[in-house]
């Protein structure tokens, strides 16, 4: 296979995805409903990002004490809806994690 | 309100600081990618030109595992565009905050819509909704993070062997710390709640689907749950 070409056209269709609605922002107005929607993206995508990689880091469940993606995060759960600070939610659960992920070797 | 004021260098400065929890996060997995895009036969400049061309994390993963398992090229495009589908929905919601722009700006603010600098950069939008230039701030999300993708590629190619156990460091719970971080501040009303909740739930039902698609699927789940209530309670106001 020629590799070239094979990264031009996943270039094409990544741009191009990425790209379509820019093109023409001016002239697309959306329905009201989908930007009614549209307000839950940011959370909902995140959050289906985030779930599997804190609960299934090895890609099964795995909710236990063995677990330091699942301790890290649960912290910075506690820590986002108790505070609601982005940034000392990152150090507080980062430290939390590797200080565990270390503990238990 | 002295963010009204930031000037140009300060907005690109901030999201070059907002960007840095997910570079860190970022970094194992371009590292990553040149150690396997190498095994998988392509040369320096091929994988080179699939972080910088291509730009697509996931995408790059699948199509070096596709590549190597024999699979035909066609096949490996239609995985792409199903893969990056859901930065139809990450445009879909910068739209209004771009439409001002000159294409000069569009196309590299488009080009640089990964996951990571949505998630850094719409925060902003949301926060200084009067400030005119955003745009700065989306700028340093993507520049950072684009400029450390391909560094990181560039020692995986180099470097791969020596740093081999980088995968299991745990540089990657640095994502996800930060997606949290950016998630529970919203969590203020029902349908968000609810909506995130369903979001998360899918997601781990639909994990082992192909290409992400598990992904598109939580994510569209969560927004239309939170779509229903949030029209519903509306509805029960008025």
């Amino acid at each position: 296979m020629n590799i070239w070409l094979l990264i031009a056209l996943m270039a094409l269709v990544t741009f191009s995805i990425r790209y379509a609605l820019y093109a023409r922002a001016n002239a697309i107005t959306l329905p009201a409903k989908l930007e009614r929607a549209l307000k839950f993206s940011a959370p909902c995508v995140l959050t289906a990002i985030w779930v599997p990689s804190v609960l299934m880091p090895n890609g099964e469940i795995d909710i236990t004490l063995t677990n330091p993606y699942f301790i890290g995060g649960f912290v910075a759960v506690v820590i986002g809806l108790w505070k609601k600070n982005t940034l000392l939610t990152i150090v507080v659960s980062m430290v939390c994690f590797f200080t565990y992920k270390w503990f238990i070797g | 309100m002295t963010e009204l004021s930031a000037s140009n260098t300060q907005q690109f400065n901030r999201g070059v600081i907002d960007s840095m929890p997910l570079v860190l996060g970022g970094i194992p997995f371009g590292v990553i990618f040149g150690t396997l895009a190498m095994n998988a036969g392509f040369d320096i400049w091929q994988t080179i030109g699939m972080s910088s061309i291509v730009f697509a994390g996931s995408a790059q993963f699948v199509a070096v595992g596709m590549l190597a398992a024999g699979t035909s090229m066609g096949f490996i495009i239609g995985a792409t565009i199903i893969i990056n589908l859901r930065h139809l929905i990450y445009a879909a919601s910068m739209l209004p905050h771009v439409k001002h722009l000159p294409q000069r700006w569009r196309v590299p603010l488009g080009f640089l819509l990964v996951d990571e600098v949505f998630a850094a950069t719409y925060p902003r939008y949301l926060q200084n909704p009067q400030s005119n230039n955003n745009h700065w701030h989306y700028l340093g999300v993507g520049v950072s993070f684009f400029v450390s993708w391909n560094i990181a590629t560039v020692v995986g190619i180099f470097f791969g062997a020596n740093v081999e156990g980088i995968g299991s460091w745990g540089l990657d719970f640095a994502m996800s710390a930060t997606f949290i971080g950016m998630v529970m501040p919203h969590l203020v009303n029902k349908p968000m709640i609810a909506g995130v909740l369903t979001s998360g739930v899918v997601a781990l039902a639909t994990y082992h689907l192909p290409h992400k698609m598990g992904l598109v699927i939580a994510s569209i789940s969560g927004m239309a749950v939170g779509y229903y209530l949030d029209s519903r309670r509306e509805v029960t106001e008025k």
